[in-house]
């Protein structure tokens, strides 16, 4: 077997993208990989520059120039098809000609970053790489991987829409810790379904805006957390107090069914309300108006009834100066007069 | 781990016995979404659980259900990332049976919490291979029937024609038994190494 010969099957076994280029700048032998990528063109006897373009670290155009990058990290292209980026690496040959032709050399080539593209574009399969050579370990950590990162994608959106479904039913105002519009909604329900007594009141906050506008929400926030402890502790443990607005809250009185009774109610929650409120540096106040209504168990109410009459008895209390309560018995009867409670000035009724 | 184990399970049932009978099985054993999740912790005993409730309604022994998840994880094509993944370790069937060794290592870099037992294979006279599989504690079950079905598969994938053993399990583990009658009896199913994951 000739030098050549036996070098090229060390070679093909050891590096399947070896090229062995004798001193002329020719082919004299490549390894199988390298032949398939190149197929149906045939490497062997052609010029090894005219195949590949030396891009890195400088260009070459001959022999002597190819010869003299031994060593070096060389960065190719096949100038041919889809001029596939190859890394590479030159060894010459010894000069007594133990191993090939004095002045040949073998180039080494691999893919570099662009393996995945050239295992699509040729086909290949794990024997087209050397034994030793980790392509295909990589290829399968890139895959598994890929498979695990849609997987957490999966579940990153499952997980989000339960995120979002867990806090459309959450029954709580995560601000005040009072109930929400939906659980006042189903407390409301129950009780209507129930068919006992019970009372309705809608309160909102008076001058909340300004203190919210003047000294910023962080001051807006402190309000409404002291309002509700405040509105808390002003009514019994079972009855429910709601934040259905910004500055809006909604009680629910079950066995209150006594119009003097309930103004009483009213009348304390504006006094709780108007006590000032310090955050240590400053101190806000705020008034409240309500409007309230009565449900007895004849009458058979709707929610949304019931929820217009307190409305509508909200807005004749604003309407008629603030910190005042109305309460209205009848659902499509006209709103009655308001009954007094104004402790504070005129200066504070400027909302 | 378990979560994915369990949603193997529950693409076998549903692709296998239908929707209904797995409908009817998770409610019967209360089992929310989470168990199903294959990146999510979950207890063994769901699997040992669910497992036994399916048994009992197919009217299957559990091993024969895991090895017929063997052969589901490799053949159909709900599970081909799973298929593809293992054909990464070999060019043929005995370069894959030598690959087996390495098997936990490649989960682990696929999945960190994904523990295998401990795979050792001994090549013997005339195409006799055997395969110890150490015991499994964090999934709770034994993993022998699941390879078996999964080996049953490959060698079709790959081509060859071989015979298939459980020969038993003890405390230690289990040995499983493979003789390889013709290594290329027949085309197999190809493998484009860079065709990339599959969408499911």
């Amino acid at each position: 077997m000739s030098a050549v010969a036996a070098l090229g099957a060390i070679l093909a076994r050891l590096c399947p993208m070896f090229v062995l280029v004798g001193p002329s700048g020719h082919v004299l032998a490549s390894g199988p990989t390298l032949a398939r990528i190149l197929a149906p063109r045939e490497i062997k006897g052609a010029r090894f520059l005219e195949m590949f373009e030396v891009l890195r670290p400088q260009p070459v155009d001959d022999m002597a120039g190819l010869a003299a990058l031994e060593g070096a990290r060389l960065r190719l292209r096949l100038r041919a098809g889809r001029s596939l980026a190859l890394k590479g690496v030159v060894c010459r040959l010894s000069g007594d000609g133990s191993l090939g032709p004095a002045g040949g050399v073998v180039v080494n080539l691999s893919f570099g970053i662009s393996v995945l593209e050239a295992v699509r574009e040729y086909s290949l399969t794990g024997a087209d790489f050397a034994v030793t050579d980790p392509t295909t370990e990589m290829l399968y950590l890139l895959e598994a991987k890929s498979v695990a990162m849609e997987e957490s994608r999966r579940l990153n959106h499952r997980l989000e829409g339960a995120r979002r479904a867990a806090q459309e039913q959450a029954l709580t105002d995560p601000l005040t810790g009072l109930r929400n519009r939906r659980a006042f909604d189903l407390a409301l329900a129950g009780l209507l379904h129930a068919g006992n007594a019970f009372a309705l009141l809608h309160l909102d906050l008076d001058f909340f805006k300004q203190v919210n506008d003047t000294h910023g929400h962080a001051a807006g926030d402190l309000v409404l957390r002291v309002a509700a402890q405040r509105m808390r502790a002003a009514v019994r443990e079972d009855d429910i107090i709601a934040r259905v607005g910004g500055d809006e809250f909604a009680l629910l009185l079950p066995g209150v069914n006594d119009m003097a009774a309930l103004r009483l109610i009213a009348q304390r929650l504006i006094s709780t309300i108007e006590e000032p409120v310090s955050d240590g540096a400053r101190s806000y106040r705020v008034s409240a108006s309500v409007g309230g209504t009565l449900d007895r168990q004849r009458e058979r109410n709707s929610a949304e009834a019931l929820l217009a009459v307190a409305d509508r008895a909200l807005y004749t209390a604003k309407e008629t100066g603030r910190g005042r309560s109305v309460i209205d018995t009848a659902p499509r009867s006209a709103p009655p007069a308001p009954s007094g409670h104004d402790s504070q000035g005129a200066a504070m009724r400027s909302r | 781990m378990n979560g994915l184990i369990n949603r193997a399970l529950q693409w076998l049932v549903r692709d296998s016995y239908g929707e209904a009978l797995w409908r009817g099985l998770v409610e019967a054993l209360a089992l929310g979404e989470a168990a199903f999740e294959p990146l999510m912790p979950c207890e063994p005993e769901v699997t040992d659980r669910l497992l036994s409730a399916l048994a009992e309604r197919i009217g299957r022994a559990p091993e024969e259900i895991l090895e017929d998840l063997g052969t589901y994880l490799v053949s159909q094509p709900r599970t081909e990332a799973a298929r593809r993944l293992l054909r990464f370790g070999g060019v043929d069937f005995v370069d894959f049976l030598y690959s087996l060794e390495d098997l936990p290592d490649r989960a682990r870099l696929a999945m960190p919490d994904f523990t295998l037992p401990e795979i050792r294979l001994h090549p013997g006279a005339a195409g006799l291979y055997r395969i110890e599989l150490g015991t499994c504690p964090q999934a709770g079950l034994r993993l022998g029937p699941v390879l078996v079905g999964l080996l049953r598969a490959m060698a079709d994938d790959y081509g060859a024609l071989v015979l298939l053993d459980h020969r038993g399990a003890d405390s230690r583990g289990e040995v499983i038994e493979v003789r390889l009658l013709d290594a290329a009896f027949a085309d197999g199913r190809a493998f484009d190494l860079g065709a990339g994951p599959v969408a499911r």
